[in-house]
Order: C-alpha cells, then structure tokens, then sequence
C-alpha cells in the first residue's frame, strides 16, 4: 500500500467522489488557486473546472446557508469551512437548519451535505484558532460528526461522508495534515459510526479520536515497555457513537481512561464514562479516569500550550495512578 | 366577451378567471388565518402563531408568476404563501392542530409548512437564516441547468441581518436565479421600521450588492404581479438575482401572543382603508368583472373550504409516539 500524507489522503478522497458523482461539488474559502488554508484542495481546480470547485466569500453564514439550500436542490456539496472555530459563524445553517431538515419537514428531504474543517490546537495559533469543538455539533441529533485520526481513515471517512444523505461535519486535525501512512488505492470506505480497536490489550481500554487516538497508541507502547497492555479504541465518528466497540474493549479488560483534547466538562469523556457505567458497570475494576484538556482558552505561549493539551506522559501517568489505586 | 373587458384591468395574459381566483386566493388566505386565530384564542392551535391578515396581495400576486417547477422559500408568516402556492389546506389546518395528517407530520408547526412536491421548501423560523439558503437553491438550479427560479421571501426586518447581506452578495457574484422579495410591513416584530434600519428604503439595501430592484404597493395584487413578473423573468433569463420591496401591513399582531402595544389603532384603521381584498374586490366590480351571485360563490366556496380544513384537522389522528424517533436521520 502506498504511504501518503493525511492531506494527500483527503484530496484523493475528493477527486474520487468528484469523479464517480457531478452532483459533488466544492465551495468554501480559498478552495481553488490557494488550495485551501490547510492545501486538501489543492490542484483540483484543475481537474474538474471553476464550476465545481468554487471560491466563496469569507462570509461562513453564508456558506453554511448556501451549502444546505445546493443540498435541498439537489447537488452533495462539500463545503469548506477552513476551521471549527470560524464553523461558530456558519452554525445557524449547521444547527438550527441542516439537523432539522429531514424531521422538522416531516421526512421529505434530507440534507446530503459535508462540512469540512480544520480543529484542535497545539500550532501556537492562541484561543480563537485552537479550539476543539466538536462536542457542540456532537451534541446535536441530526448531525453525524466525523473525526479521522489516520491517513487510511482520513480517506474512507470522507467518501462515506460525501455517499451519506445526512449533514455531515468532517473534522480533521490541524496537526495531522502532514502524518504519512498506508492508504489503500482505489475504492474503499469506512463506514460512519463505527468505532476501531487500533490496537490490541488486556489490561486498559483508552478510548480516543482525531490526533488523541495517536496520543493514546504512544501512550500504550510507553505502558507495555512498564507490563501494562493497553487496547486503544478510536471512536473516528463521535456521532453516531459506537458504544458497542467500547464497551465490549471494557468488558474484556474491565479498565477505562478516555482520552480527549476537548475540554473535559461536559466532554466526550464525561459521555463514554457515563455510558460505560450505565451498561457495563459490573465489569468495572477501577473507576473511569479522564485525561482532558485543560480548561482554558488554549495560550499562545509554547510552554503554556503544551501544558494545557494532553499527551502520552499524561495519559501513562493516569493509567498508572488507576493501577496504584485500585492495588493491582 | 371575456378578453374585452379584462384589457382594462390588467395586460396580456389575465382573464377573468385568474383574476376571479386571484380573489378566492386571497380571500381563502384571509378566512384560514381568521379561523387558526379563532382556533389558537380556543387552545387548539398552540406555539407561535403568525397571522397573514392584510399581506394576502403579496403571496398572491407573487405567487402567481411561478412556473410549476420553480422554488419557493418563505419565513416563518408562511401560510400565505404555502395556500397560494397550491398546498393542501387540510393538512395545513391538520399542521396547526398538531396531527399526524399535518403537511409536515405535526413536526413543525405553522412555522415549517414545507411541500416538496410543489417546490415549497419552507417555512423558516430564524430571522433571516434562509436567505443563503436560497442562494444555494439557486446555485443548484444553474449547476443542474433546472432554470428553476427561487423565490425567497421575508420580512424588513431580515434586511438588518448579516446574513442578508451575506446572501446578496453571493447571489450577485454567482449570479443566481433569485428573487428577493421582502415584505416591509413596518415592523419587526414590535419594533417600527425607523428603529431597526438605517434606511427606510429595503430596496437600496440591494444596490451595494450591485442587484437591480424595485419598490411595489403591496396592497395591490396586481402590481405585486406585475412587478415580480418582471423579477422572474430576470432571473429566469440568467441575469441573476432580483430585489423586490412589497410595502404592506399586518392587520393583526406580531403573532397571537402579540398585545400590539406599540403602534396607534389609527394607524392600523388608516391602513384597512386599503385593504388588499377589498380594493380588489371593489376593482373587479368597478369593471364588471364581478358580479354579487360570483361573489357570494366565492364566499360560499372559501368558507366551505375552511370548514372541511378545520373537519379534517379535528377528526385526524395524533401522531403515533413511534414517530418520535422517525426521520431525525436519513438511511446512508
């Protein structure tokens, strides 16, 4: 299998929708001569022309808008939102219209609609451009939310998302666009909502996604060099959710630590804690641990920014406590 | 003869007939709204209940010049133009009531009136919100060579809004088949014109954006026609988007949990003076259009229409509580 970047690894997933389906078509900020900020679009202008490759203007509600309304008349836009954080301003269309299309109007039509941005910190890009909010959209009913962590699913990931007729919000990582890894050629998809075991144990269950999935598998190696065998669960799509996966990975190993660059109030790991407790308690050997990240708006400051996302150290420190305490 | 005595009310294309059901339109607007506000005053109709009582020449007038397979995207005062563009007014009674027969199920509510099949997407409760969607309906029409127009109506309040400005701009630069038609009816919600705009004038807020528009007595149908007549054909010759300003009134409040607090009775008197149905009405008179036995055949059928709504609405079924989770995702 040929190894390509993440980037690579999403612009081969549109060139390949683009080509099998017209109706896809892209639009959002600097998409065509720039490539898009974070390059995924790059030279596809050149492939399938300005009709179907279009710049918009930095007007994210109108974006959102245009992108539900070219859903509703028949078109599967793909439309670039360039980061989470300017995603704020288009979540009137996200939230309060490409969710409820399909129940608020009785099941007439849904909204076949993919927006994709950038999200997370750790660039030195200060707090308005290093969010990680994806439990917003995670939130709502209506909205499938798609986080790939690797290149292979980076790629399978985005051709489901395109092929499925619900609005779906694409999330890649900021820090991951130049990670390489094995892609397979040709057509495969991953399918939305499913959950991978990424790696295999007996001891642990971390449960991660996006670039924390990859935090976690470090972790994992450092815990086995100390005896302690980690599974990694990456939930790759946090809406749907995939609990089986999880809680079968937790009963067989009876342990959990979630592990999250999200703010840990009211975050993903405070929902697959609970869940976990509500369906396997009785496999539990030790209580949930969250490893989150720190609850401030991201600094720009190397040091600071570094303290405040998580990573492996703190992820094999947390684990290790959970042995402490529950004396094993 | 019918064609000699219509050439003076009106140009080609306007025969009697249309002009007669011009007037059933309106009137079946006027007595569906009074009969939900009846029915909403008696707690059967609940939520937010937005009445089109005074603004019945703009639906009708606008409508009216849409081909079949045109688009129309409306705001949240949406059953004027949900009735005159053909929807079935038993199951919009049925909507009001909350009922499985409801034309969205008993989802949304006099807010979501939505047809796919006549091409009435909605129905959108936020201020504004659907404007840009309409700029992506109209993208899709010329992406897919449809020539579908797209009429996308709203209030002057929505003018105050980003998201306007937003639209008309990415209207103008894609060049799509859109007619904004904005409804100034003085306010916004509570809030008289004056206080929420900058300019008095909806109609220059378009020039900006370099789309060419147009100022229309909304209390005269036939002007609304005519002049979004002219919008449409706009559009449909691949020009781009069209900015009409309808100048109307709203009889009643806000919606019903309105107490209109905040404008004279005379003022509301002075504008039912220009009833849109009424000078209508006397018009086609005025003409010899109209005789007193069609007139009494339109009261008689609109008010047998919107007793068979509301029987309908009454003896239909409450959604299932299985609908609950229906249609919250579409299969893959």
């Amino acid at each position: 299998m040929p190894i390509i970047t993440y980037r690579e690894a999403l612009n081969h997933a549109l060139r390949e929708e683009m080509t099998r389906d017209e109706r896809v078509l892209i639009f959002g900020e600097d998409v065509v001569a720039y490539g898009g900020a974070y390059g995924v679009t790059s030279g596809l202008v050149n492939d399938f022309g300005d009709k179907r490759v279009m710049d918009t203007p930095i007007a994210e509600g109108g974006i959102g808008g245009a992108a539900v309304g070219a859903a509703m008349g028949g078109l599967r836009p793909v439309a670039e939102l360039m980061t989470i954080n300017f995603a704020l301003l288009a979540s009137d269309a996200i939230i309060n219209h490409a969710a409820k299309v399909l129940h608020m109007f009785g099941g007439q039509m849904s909204v076949p609609v993919v927006f994709r941005m950038t999200g997370g910190g750790g660039a030195q890009l200060a707090s308005t451009h290093s969010q990680s909010l994806e439990v917003l959209f995670a939130h709502v009913p209506g909205l499938k939310v798609v986080t790939p962590a690797t290149p292979a699913d980076a790629k399978g990931l985005l051709k489901s998302a395109i092929r499925d007729n619900n609005p779906v919000l694409f999330i890649e990582h900021a820090l991951l666009y130049r990670v390489r890894g094995e892609v397979p050629e040709g057509e495969y998809l991953i399918p939305l909502g499913q959950a991978e075991v990424k790696r295999e144990g007996k001891d642990i269950t971390l449960v991660a996604y996006s670039r924390m999935a990859l935090v976690a598998l470090e972790a994992a190696d450092r815990l086995s060099q100390e005896g302690i065998e980690a599974e990694v669960v990456d939930l790759k799509t946090l809406r749907p959710l995939d609990m089986e996966t999880v809680l079968t990975s937790v009963r067989k190993t009876n342990r959990a630590v979630t592990v999250e660059e999200t703010w840990r109030t009211y975050g993903i790991g405070a929902e697959i804690a609970s869940r976990i407790q509500e369906e396997a308690f009785d496999y539990l050997d030790a209580p949930i641990h969250r490893v989150a990240g720190v609850e401030v708006p991201l600094p720009y400051a190397k040091n600071l920014e570094q303290a405040a996302i998580p990573d492996a150290g703190r992820v094999v420190e947390a684990v290790k406590q959970l042995f402490v305490r529950t004396g094993v | 003869m019918e064609a000699s005595t219509v050439a003076k009310i009106a140009g080609p294309g306007l025969d009697k007939k249309t002009l007669l059901n011009f007037l059933h339109q309106m009137l079946l607007i006027r007595k569906f709204e009074d009969k939900s506000g009846e029915l909403y005053a008696r707690g059967k109709i609940a939520g937010f209940l937005h009445l089109y009582n005074g603004q019945e020449a703009s639906a009708v007038g606008a409508i009216s010049t849409l081909a079949e397979h045109d688009l129309l995207i409306t705001h949240y005062r949406d059953h004027g133009y949900a009735i005159a563009r053909g929807l079935d007014l038993n199951r919009c009674m049925a909507e009001l009531l909350g009922k499985a027969t409801g034309i969205v199920k008993g989802h949304g509510g006099s807010m979501h009136f939505f047809d796919v099949s006549l091409g009435m997407l909605g129905g959108w409760a936020i201020v504004a919100g659907h404007l840009p969607l309409a700029v992506g309906l109209g993208l899709a029409s010329n992406y897919l060579g449809k020539q579908q127009v797209v009429l996308c109506v709203f209030g002057d309040g929505a003018t105050n809004n980003g998201y306007f400005h937003e639209a008309l701009n990415m209207a103008k630069l894609w060049k799509v088949p859109v007619v904004f038609l904005c409804e100034n009816n003085l306010y916004g919600m509570g809030t008289a014109v004056h206080r929420a705009s900058a300019t008095l004038e909806m109609s220059r807020k378009a020039a900006p954006h370099g789309i060419p528009a147009q100022r229309v007595d909304g209390m005269d149908v036939l002007a609304v026609r005519e002049a979004t007549t002219k919008a449409v054909e706009h559009a449909r010759r691949g020009d781009g988007p069209f900015f009409l300003e309808v100048l109307t009134y709203r009889f009643r409040g806000h919606s019903m949990a309105d107490p209109i607090l905040y404008r004279d009775k005379a003022e509301v008197e002075e504008w039912k003076q220009r009833d849109p149905i009424v000078i209508f009405r006397q018009r086609l008179e005025k003409e010899g259009l109209l005789s007193p036995q069609e007139m009494e055949q339109i009261e008689r059928e609109t008010d047998e229409l919107v007793v068979e709504a509301v029987r309908f609405a009454e003896e239909s079924p409450d959604p299932p509580l299985t609908d609950l989770y229906k249609d919250i995702y579409a299969d893959p």
